[in-house]
């Protein structure tokens, strides 16, 4: 039986009140600005953009501002924002090989064209508090040198040069890639809808994942091939034109994790590659995406399937947090009407055992009523 | 990127394109400071939006490969109609609407023959000189970052 | 400049409120099939598409539902209009199109090569949008199925003799089939895949 009740808006309308006063918090400090969450918060922004699927960096600083932080809840919201605005296109690829390089950085070879550039990096810091930021003191201004001339060359080109690398995964030309965002997910997917899941997938499941193929779980010998980090440019064929034009530029993470591979009777032993692309600057989201996104290839690569990360349905029906937390938190709402139901079907058990195991045990009393 | 361009009529595509994408990366207050200068401003008709939506932003599979969809951006487009019966189209990341309206009117207006030198000159030749000035320091900045790696001691071979 | 003016013209004047009046037309127009639903909303589309086909094009076609139209539509600036007012593609292919856009005066082809759907996703269909001359005189049909008490009498003007025929074929595919919205000017009239003509 489903008993409708109302009530609580009252309250529900004095809690969203309250919310706000705390989300403003102690009204003598000044309020934070959009500008100063896109400034210095750049990482939780490029997170929220990153797993919202949708890059604009005003707005998801107005969401996090809106969630009080809180990222997933700010993801939500961009999520949800989304959903009100037209499709007007879809670009050309983004051609991560003519990037404005900010950082680029390679494991597999320490002498390459463009060399390894580190960027603004936490690497390398030694992870101590800095009571210094306590202040607002003042800043340097960075370093400058004349940058190298010449083009940024992937590392997956160097090693195909030899042959030793397994070429870029190519689809059918004439097959449009699939969108999640409009079509029902099916499994078994192709790696063009797994890398889309995975570039929207929560930073934390992903990097777990990752990790655990590193301690065994699905290993696959992994180093980085090279990692960079810079904006490209986003066009967008105009018909109205009849040409592409470009909207302007995007930051984005690349990873191409390289990955031993002993070969198969179709193929010879050589280097196979996971590939990771993220919007903004987001390195563990990436390097995690491309562990994951080679993982799933077991089965594609007739390696055994054996672990949680080669497990496709496992991995991408759990990867995307607005999902997770829309299950997980509905259970906090009321379930008054479910509840009753299994407590009548305890107590009813109950009284069946009570019933065949005699009298002399007498009656169960019961807290919950 | 910024060299000058003969003002003959119509203009190759590829010049159009350059106008439309330095349109793209123009700030607001750089539309709003040349409109403010123009000394005649033109009649304008709208003809569509300014609107927001999203674009789909595509990558490629091991960064060369077969494309998938990465995830999308906003997008604000315009496109509006001079009083001459010239078209002009904007399409730009972000929400600014305002922005749009004006980058629309501005490839309209460099169309235009007469107005194309003024375009070039107090909107396009700038904003390209800023964008140059943005990336060669980023540049710089990055390069500072290089590591030059030198041999330590190898011992005896 | 190879821009046509004539499909940079006209459009919704309000996007949102017009979209939102032409799909309660529409919605109402599919639950009462049969019924004549009238636009009020200017289009200013070019010839020689009519009002509530340009409503209906405009109101739910984008850049997700590739557009196929017949070759009298085809060769004028249809086309462009449709593509540039809602992004939605052209295609040459019947198959690929969630809505085809025909003149019943040029001729009314087979169902066949549009998209039916699936028996697990029959809405993934192709929606037929048909001009015709005129509702309210020319040939008595009566309609009967879901959303229609009993029967309902409607008289077209220009629609083919053998539109029937291409209508019961459609009827065999249930749930699979096209839906067809019929337009004279600006009116429509919507015929979902469960009427039957008797």
């Amino acid at each position: 039986m489903y008993v409708a009740v109302k009530g609580g808006e009252t309250a529900i309308d004095a809690a969203h009140r309250l919310l706000a006063d705390r989300r403003r918090g102690d009204r003598s400090l000044p309020s934070l600005t959009i500008e100063q969450i896109a400034e210095q918060l750049a990482l939780a922004v490029d997170r929220v953009m990153a797993e919202a699927s949708l890059y604009d960096r005003t707005l998801a600083a107005l969401a996090i501002r809106q969630s009080r932080g809180d990222l997933i809840e700010a993801i939500f919201l961009l999520r949800a924002y989304r959903t009100t605005l037209p499709r007007l296109g879809t670009s050309a690829p983004v051609d991560t090989a003519q990037m404005k390089i900010e950082r680029r950085i390679s494991a597999t070879y320490k002498d390459l064209p463009g060399g390894q550039v580190l960027g603004p990096t936490f690497d390398y810091t030694h992870r101590l508090l800095d009571p210094s930021l306590l202040a607002d003191e003042g800043v340097d201004e960075p370093l400058r040198k004349e940058p190298l001339a010449g083009a940024t060359t992937r590392v997956s080109d160097i090693l195909a040069g030899e042959g030793l690398i397994e070429h870029d995964g190519m689809l059918p030309e004439d097959q449009p890639p699939g969108d999640l965002t409009r079509e029902p997910m099916e499994f078994p997917m192709g790696r063009d809808l797994r890398l889309q899941a995975l570039a929207r997938g929560d930073e934390g499941f992903l990097l777990a994942l990752g990790y655990s193929t590193q301690r065994g779980y699905g290993r696959n010998h992994p180093f980085v091939g090279e990692i960079r980090i810079g904006e490209v440019d986003v066009e967008l064929d105009l018909p109205e034109l009849g040409f592409a034009v470009s909207l302007g530029r995007i930051q984005v993470t690349e990873c191409q994790m390289v990955n031993q591979f002993k070969g198969s009777a179709k193929a010879p032993p050589q280097f196979t590659r996971g590939y990771g692309l993220v919007f903004g600057q987001s390195e563990r989201k990436a390097m995690s995406m491309s562990l994951v996104d080679r993982a799933l290839r077991a089965e594609e690569l007739g390696e055994d399937v054996t672990a949680p990360a080669q497990d496709e349905e496992f991995v991408i029906s759990h990867a995307d947090n607005v999902q997770a937390t829309g299950f997980v938190e509905h259970l906090k709402l009321p379930h008054y009407v479910d509840f009753q139901a299994e407590l009548a079907l305890v107590r009813k058990m109950r009284a069946d055992i009570g019933a065949t195991a005699g009298e002399s045990n007498g009656p169960v009393s019961e807290a919950a009523e | 990127m910024s060299e000058p361009l003969p003002t003959s009529s119509p203009p190759p595509p590829e010049a159009r394109r350059r106008t439309l994408s330095l349109l793209a990366r123009a700030s607001a207050d750089e539309l709003r400071a040349a409109w403010d200068a123009l000394p005649a401003k033109p009649e304008v008709k709208p003809v569509r939006g300014p609107e927001t939506g999203l674009v789909m932003v595509r990558g490629r599979i091991g960064g060369g490969g077969g494309p998938f969809n990465l995830g999308e951006a906003t997008v604000t487009r315009a496109t509006v109609l001079l009083g001459s019966g010239t078209a002009g189209h904007a399409h730009a990341l972000g929400t600014d609407k305002a922005k749009a309206r004006l980058g629309a009117i501005f490839d309209a207006l460099w169309q235009e023959e007469q107005t194309r030198p003024y375009v070039e000159s107090r909107l396009l030749a700038p904003v390209a000189a800023r964008i140059e000035a943005e990336d060669r320091k980023l540049a710089e900045e990055t390069a500072a970052t290089r590591v030059d790696f030198f041999t330590m001691v190898r011992g005896d071979d | 400049m190879n821009t046509n003016l004539q499909a940079l013209s006209g459009g919704f004047a309000q996007p949102v409120l017009n979209a939102q009046a032409v799909f309660r037309l529409l919605m109402d127009g599919m639950s009462r099939p049969g019924t004549i639903q009238t636009t009020a909303v200017e289009t200013g589309q070019p010839a020689p598409l009519g009002q509530a086909a340009a409503a209906v094009a405009l109101t739910l076609c984008d850049a997700d539902t590739p557009v196929w139209l017949q070759s009298s539509l085809a060769k004028s600036a249809v086309g462009e209009w449709i593509a540039f007012h809602t992004g939605a593609a052209m295609v040459q292919e019947k198959a690929e199109a969630k809505f085809a856009f025909l003149q019943a005066s040029a001729g009314v082809c087979s169902f066949d090569l549009f998209a039916s759907g699936t028996q697990e996703y029959p809405d993934r269909s192709a929606t037929v949008v048909i001009e015709v001359s005129a509702f309210g005189e020319g040939r008595s049909f009566t309609l009967a199925g879901p959303g229609i008490r009993d029967q309902s009498k409607v008289s077209i003007a220009g629609l083919p003799a053998m539109f029937d025929e291409i209508w019961r074929n459609n009827r065999t595919l249930f749930p699979r089939g096209v839906d067809v919205i019929l337009t004279a000017g600006a009116s429509l009239l919507c015929l979902p895949r469960t009427t039957k003509i008797a």
